[in-house]
């Protein structure tokens, strides 16, 4: 039975009902149980966010409170997995991921590939992106573009509490390594999502409002923007189908090629630095692959090539915005809409 | 208030419905409507469907507006003789607007889905109306309780309307203990003991209007009447790529054009129906219930399951009808009881005709369990 919940308790749902459901599931990451463990205060934090809150009760010791050491945790999660366990490691914030990169591009990636397809690496790191959440430059990166990049891993981004759900209980199920990216400006958004347990494939793009004019393709948080966008666009007469890629390894170039041949228009909005990322690669295969429906140039949408700044007025500019994005449609739609 | 005017309103069609969108009017204002004729095309988040005429009458005023959305039960126009004087109808949309506001927490209390616990597992239902007799509504594969958002309402004119989700199907239990026409049956009768419902008219679409017809043979008792629905048990012959076709699609690419084959109308099927049934098929247990069912029920493309010649030996008094148009279990099936059966092919059509044609659905059924 479907009823609103928030992103963040999807996340809880998913990993209770997958413990339930496999004993091989555990959990382990920096202070997911509660910190120190004095008895009372076992289960009082449940992460830095409280994401994890509640499931020591229920599972005890297949949750585990790591030490600050990502090399360490990430390490064991990545090796209880090629030993046939089904690890989620919360890595907290992704902008941590570096100090664990050999483990994860070096390691998991390409255990699958260098053992002949015998070995299997079934971790899921579970990791908040994205800005707007005040935390400055070194915790607010959208480094999915960095994952994507590296074959051997596959890299998730909900835009929605639904999605969070399906495609969290998807990536435990899922033998190769998932990077599971968690926009922590959308834990507290609702949507209606089922009690029951239900996967959502990957490589499944989510077309979340059809139109004819144009399409705009993203995914996590500027979903939204996309959709403020289009609600702005439809005032004036442009109607925008807007685009949700869930999942951008694997990527569904399917559904943004069909969406692309009956629009002749494309503007892609990524939160990431704008080079080598989500947005170049979308812009670049549908203009490799569909240049003979394009009626203009495919526009990109990204933060600008800095860091994410700590000054809360610069933060707000950094992110991309209705108004960045309804601006790039009308640089798509310039020449005759009618052409 | 003039009784001579009469008034269109944003129809309520399912318990999520709230609101609705007016995409066109059929029918210009000034326009001489009859009962039944289709006046306006509206639009929810889940569905596209026509508001069609309760009055006969002049079509007075269009009061919604194309690509407006108006609240449940919100006037969207205004029928009534030529006769009657203009100042009354603009006083009577004026005091409609008043009247609906204070309405509006009543419909907030209606009814919701409830559940039940069955020997086949926890069953989702519905029930609308009160009293004798009760009906029962049977949704066919893959379907829901909702597919009778149209007919719910109407029918509890009769008496006590119930819908089921049958096991593996909607929000009931996933696990279909027993994958056959005789397990979904027990299913129905499970039902109706879990409830204390001695014995009721059932209306079956599709795979139900076989549940329904395998349970008026078993239990003669317990069945009153029998309206079969685009039925399946009547013939051989099912089209294997519907059935096939919306077991395997995992993708909303996949299952649009094999929901399209359902409607006469192809338009009917919005973004968000496709939605709603990929949400459906994605939930653990579902997938292994469909294969289960459609492999025992139609294996090799053909209907296991033929029910014609038991039919026309039983007693029951059956009502038989058809979308001209199916796409999936070919209307010819209509006539298979011959005279044992009022039989009526809906022109327009498709399997769903229960939603396309509602009206003239609902009219046949409440004639057929009335007697």
């Amino acid at each position: 039975m479907a009823r609103k919940i928030s992103y963040k308790q999807a996340i809880n749902e998913a990993l209770d009902l997958e413990m339930r459901r496999d004993p091989t599931v555990i959990v382990l990451g920096e202070d997911i149980v509660g910190g120190a463990g004095a008895p009372g205060e076992l289960d009082a934090w449940g992460g830095v966010l409280g994401v994890t809150k509640g499931l020591h009760a229920k599972h005890g010791n297949r949750l585990m409170d790591t030490p600050l050491s990502e090399s360490a945790y990430i390490g064991a999660a990545i090796g209880a997995a090629a030993c046939g366990m089904r690890p989620v490691a919360e890595l907290m914030f992704l902008d941590f991921m570096g100090v664990c990169f050999d483990q994860i591009l070096n390691q998991a990636a390409k255990f699958k590939y260098m053992f002949g397809g015998k070995a299997k690496t079934p971790v899921v790191i579970r990791a908040m992106v994205g800005a707007g959440f005040r935390a400055a430059a070194q915790h607010s990166q959208m480094l999915t573009p960095l994952f994507t990049h590296v074959p051997g891993l596959k890299v998730v981004c909900p835009s929605n509490a639904y999605d969070a759900k399906g495609l969290l209980i998807q990536s435990i199920r899922d033998d190769d390594p998932v990077i599971f990216c968690e926009h922590k400006a959308l834990y507290g958004s609702e949507a209606d999502v089922p009690e029951e347990s239900y996967a959502i494939p990957f490589g499944e793009a989510n077309i979340v409002r059809e139109g004819k004019d144009v399409t705009i393709v993203s995914y996590g948080l500027t979903v939204h923007r996309a959709l403020d966008a289009a609600e702005k666009l439809a005032k004036t007469g442009v109607q925008a189908e807007v685009i949700d890629l869930r999942t951008l390894s694997p990527i569904d170039w399917d559904t943004v090629i069909e969406s692309v041949e009956n629009t002749g228009r494309l503007v892609v909005v990524d939160e990431a630095n704008p080079r080598c990322s989500i947005a170049g690669d979308v812009a670049a295969h549908v203009a490799q692959n569909a240049f003979g429906a394009l009626k203009a140039a495919p526009q990109m949408v990204t933060a600008p090539h800095t860091p994410v700044p700590f000054s809360p007025v610069l933060e707000d500019l950094y992110i991309p915005s209705a108004d960045a994005i309804a601006a790039a449609v009308t640089k798509t739609t310039a020449r005759a809409l009618a052409a | 208030m003039n009784e001579r005017i009469k008034p269109i309103v944003m129809p309520k069609w399912g318990l999520s419905m709230s609101e609705g969108k007016v995409t066109g009017w059929l029918k210009p204002a000034g326009t001489r409507v009859g009962v039944g004729d289709e006046i306006v095309e509206v639009e929810t988040d889940k569905i596209a469907g026509v508001v069609e005429a309760n009055e006969a009458g002049t079509l007075r005023r269009v009061i919604g507006a194309p690509d407006t959305i108006y609240p449940v039960k919100a006037l969207i126009g205004v029928i009534a003789d030529d006769d009657v004087p203009e100042a009354d109808i603009d006083a009577y949309v004026a005091e409609y607007a008043t009247h609906a506001a204070e309405e509006g927490e009543e419909a907030e209390a209606g009814p919701r889905y409830e559940f039940v616990e069955t020997p086949a597992g926890r069953l989702r239902y519905a029930k609308r109306g009160d009293g004798e007799p009760n009906v029962i509504l049977i949704h066919g594969f893959g379907g829901d309780l909702d597919n009778w958002l149209f007919n719910i309402d109407a029918l509890a004119e009769a008496g006590t309307v119930y819908a089921l989700d049958l096991p593996g199907h909607g929000q009931s239990d996933k696990q279909v203990k027993e994958a056959s026409l005789a397990g979904l049956s027990g299913a129905v009768t499970g039902f109706m003991d879990a409830l204390g419902i001695a014995s009721a008219h059932l209306v079956g679409h599709s795979m139900g209007g076989a549940v329904a017809a395998q349970t008026a043979l078993d239990h003669p008792d317990r069945v009153n009447s029998l309206t079969l629905i685009g039925s399946a048990g009547l013939g051989a012959e099912i089209n294997s790529g519907y059935t096939d076709g919306f077991v395997a699609a995992t993708s909303r690419r996949d299952l649009k054009p094999v929901l399209e084959q359902l409607f006469h109308d192809p338009a009917t099927v919005t973004r968000q129906l496709v939605d709603d049934l990929l949400k459906y098929k994605r939930l653990d247990g579902v997938d292994e219930a469909l294969r289960a069912l459609s492999g025992a029920l139609f294996p090799g493309g053909r209907q296991s399951a033929v029910l014609a010649e038991a039919l026309k030996a039983a007693k029951v008094p059956v009502l038989v009808v058809w979308g001209e148009s199916d796409q999936v279990i070919p209307a010819a099936h209509a006539g298979a009881l011959g005279a044992r059966a009022k039989a009526e092919v809906i022109g327009e059509a498709g399997h769903m005709v229960q939603m396309e044609k509602a009206n003239r659905v609902n009219e046949l059924a409440l004639a057929h369990i009335r007697g």
